[in-house]
């Protein structure tokens, strides 16, 4: 789950990680409200959407007045930004984060990111700030410097110097900037992060080490022991049938294409993605009913898949090992029955239980086209939707 | 023969009393596993199934002499479930239960260094051993005992694969499910190696998916150490960048672990590679009948 910059500073501040002052805005009243409570000289005006590139893209304006807060303010509400991290249909901007300006000496990249070669956590840095952190990696790797974190004693102080050295960051400052990476630590272990990017970390005019932007990634499966993070989950930046999957613990990723498609387990879900495009079509999702589905869980994805009105035909394809193809089979009748379909589908199941669910198919007099296998069934879905 | 588990593995459930737990240690005794013991805490003194239920994995490997542990414990508790199993010395712990918080994982794998336990997963289908002895939640009758082995990330791709080869006549030695999470205890490696030196393997089949470097990993191993066939799949080839597919484990980011990259790889290691998951037989059927091994594969 991602959440927004000012949100991802506030968990900074709570660790004692030095951020600029700021207030979230949602309208350009409160946008200029912001900035006379902040009153600086300077106050960035920033787009607040679930993704990166957003300077470039426009979406960051440095405002000299309250007139210039205003102007800003009204542009930026309401407009789609894209960035290269947003696709080309872009982000509409519905919240600002009102920052007071920083006078910037240098610009330095920070981020902390599971290493899954070694299984542990690792803390990156670079004196490459404000920069596309993978370009780095890829045109000046021997500028880019990690620390390998052992789980037990944690980000050690003297792994946080070694790494501010090889930042270059100024002498007389290392020890603030090992301090803001101890506490970057401490966030992205008790919150049980994914991701943690500071991107840019900088060096201000007054000498101070402040994180001028935050990006947090949680990991999904720990989400149920963090109610804080969970109340800053930001509804209008996912996809809603995305969000009323994850309401039923399915796991569903919208695509472009027209063959809905339902599936257990996720590596069988995409070698079903794969073998539709193999035939010629294009799956309109991704969708691992997951290994205990109900049959009203079932019958939820149905909904769920016919909610895109690109869905020109459904494969349903279970290969039942927890999942019981009789459980499958209940919810697709039922399914079928609630909103009474009008797409073709091709159920093909194997597994557990599979005698009981092929039969409860045939019983339920739907129109239901059985495949033997899945290329077979891939095949004639495809076939049908044309 | 076989790899890590066979006909005398005295296996243990922990979690035993569980729903999802009670019905596959059901299908795991008609299937012929030997459950010695299951662990509830809180549970200790009563019996599922005809299998005495302990409150700790130590008192149940105590009292059965269970080696083997079968884990369907929820994930907020899983991983102390693995670190019992490990702290009782048992040679094999199978994790099954999925959505494990990462972090915990993390944790876990530090503790095993330098114990003597195996850890398999987690978010895996488990461990079997065709007529032998199953443990974890894939169909048993889609399985055949023979000589083919079968290691993947994925559970029900691996069910898939299986299926293929036995609808075939091909049997296997034993197949491996390693799981789809970023962190878990086997990889392709320890499992490839243990297929390697098993008299009775004679060709294997690797399931990958998209996501970090393991497969690449894997074959670079397989280039330099390799003595048998090896056949392979990789879900996810037509998966967009960025988009988490299920696993945790699987999703391309900053263009690393894409398909392409990964089957690379393993063409450049000499391992065939299936186009589609449905002809993951066929490409291993072919490769035997070339290595002159079809014969001894097939089951008459």
């Amino acid at each position: 789950m991602n959440i927004h910059e000012y949100q991802g500073k506030q968990i900074l501040k709570q660790y004692g990680v030095a951020v600029p002052e700021g207030y979230v805005a949602f309208s350009p009243e409160e946008a200029v409200k912001a900035a006379k409570e902040l009153g600086t000289e300077v106050v960035v005006v920033k787009a607040q959407i679930h993704a990166g590139g957003r300077g470039k893209a426009g979406g960051v304006k440095l405002a000299k007045n309250l007139d210039e807060v205003r102007a800003y303010a009204k542009e930026l509400l309401g407009k789609v930004l894209v960035t290269h991290q947003t696709g080309p249909e872009g982000k509409e901007i519905k919240r600002l984060y009102i920052e007071a300006g920083s006078s910037i000496e240098k610009e330095y990249y920070l981020g902390l990111v599971l290493d899954r070669e070694t299984s542990r956590v690792t803390l990156m840095g670079s004196e490459e700030g404000g920069m596309d952190i993978e370009e780095v990696a890829a045109n000046n790797p021997e500028r880019l410097f990690y620390e390998e974190i052992d789980p037990v004693v944690g980000l050690t102080g003297f792994q946080a110097r070694r790494m501010a050295y090889n930042m270059n960051i100024p002498t007389k400052l290392v020890n603030k900037a090992a301090k803001l990476m101890l506490g970057l630590y401490q966030a992205y272990i008790e919150k049980d992060a994914a991701i943690v990017e500071i991107n840019p970390l900088v060096v201000t005019g007054d000498g101070q080490v402040v994180a001028l932007d935050a990006k947090f990634n949680f990991d999904a499966n720990a989400l149920y022991r963090h109610q804080d993070i969970m109340e800053m989950r930001d509804y209008d930046e996912e996809d809603p049938k995305e969000i009323e999957a994850s309401k039923y613990d399915l796991s569903y990723i919208s695509l472009d294409g027209n063959i809905g498609c339902m599936v257990n387990g996720a590596g069988l879900a995409m070698a079903t993605m794969d073998t539709i495009n193999y035939y010629g079509g294009t799956p309109a999702n991704f969708l691992d009913v997951g290994g205990g589905a109900t049959a009203e869980k079932v019958t939820e994805a149905f909904k769920i898949i016919l909610s895109d009105k690109n869905v020109k035909g459904i494969f349903v394809n279970i290969f039942g090992g927890i999942m019981k193809c009789d459980i499958i089979a209940e919810g697709v009748i039922q399914a079928a029955k609630e909103v009474s379909l009008s797409v073709p589908l091709v159920v093909r199941l194997e597994g557990t239980n599979v005698e009981l669910g092929k039969k409860l198919l045939n019983e339920s007099g739907l129109d239901i086209v059985a495949a033997g296998t899945m290329a077979e069934g891939a095949k004639k879905i495809v076939e049908l939707v044309g | 023969m076989s790899v890590y588990i066979n006909k005398d593995t005295k296996v243990l459930v922990q979690g035993i009393t569980g729903s999802t737990a009670l019905f596959h240690t059901k299908q795991m005794l008609e299937y012929g596993t030997k459950i010695v013991a299951g662990v509830t805490p809180g549970k200790g003194g009563t019996e599922v199934e005809g299998v005495p239920v302990f409150n700790t994995v130590e008192d149940a490997v105590k009292a059965t002499g269970a080696n083997v542990s079968v884990i369907y414990v929820p994930a907020p508790f899983a991983a102390d479930a693995i670190l019992e199993a490990v702290e009782a010395e048992l040679d094999m712990a199978i994790c099954i239960t999925e959505h494990i918080p990462v972090l915990d994982m993390v944790k876990v794998k530090r503790y095993m260094e330098g114990k003597k336990t195996r850890l398999v997963g987690p978010n895996c289908p488990g461990v079997i051993t065709p007529d032998e002895c199953k443990i974890g939640i894939m169909p048993g009758y889609i399985h055949k005992k023979g000589h083919v082995g079968v290691v993947s990330r994925s559970g029900t791709l691996t069910y898939e694969a299986t299926h293929q080869l036995s609808q075939e006549g091909i049997g296997q030695s034993t197949a491996v499910g390693i799981g789809g999470d970023p962190v878990n205890g086997t990889n392709f490696i320890d499992v490839l190696k243990e297929f390697n030196e098993d008299e009775d393997t004679y060709a294997v089949v690797m399931i990958g998916e998209i996501g970090g470097t393991a497969e690449e990993e894997a074959a670079a191993w397989v280039k330099e150490n390799m003595t048998k066939p090896v056949v392979g799949f990789i879900g996810g080839q037509t998966a967009p960048e960025g988009k988490r597919m299920g696993h945790a484990g699987a999703i391309i980011s900053g263009g690393k672990g894409t398909a392409a990259d990964k089957i690379k790889a393993m063409n450049a290691a000499g391992i065939q590679v299936a186009e589609t998951p449905s002809v993951i037989g066929e490409t291993l059927i072919r490769v035997i009948k070339e290595n002159g091994l079809y014969d001894r594969c097939k089951t008459h």
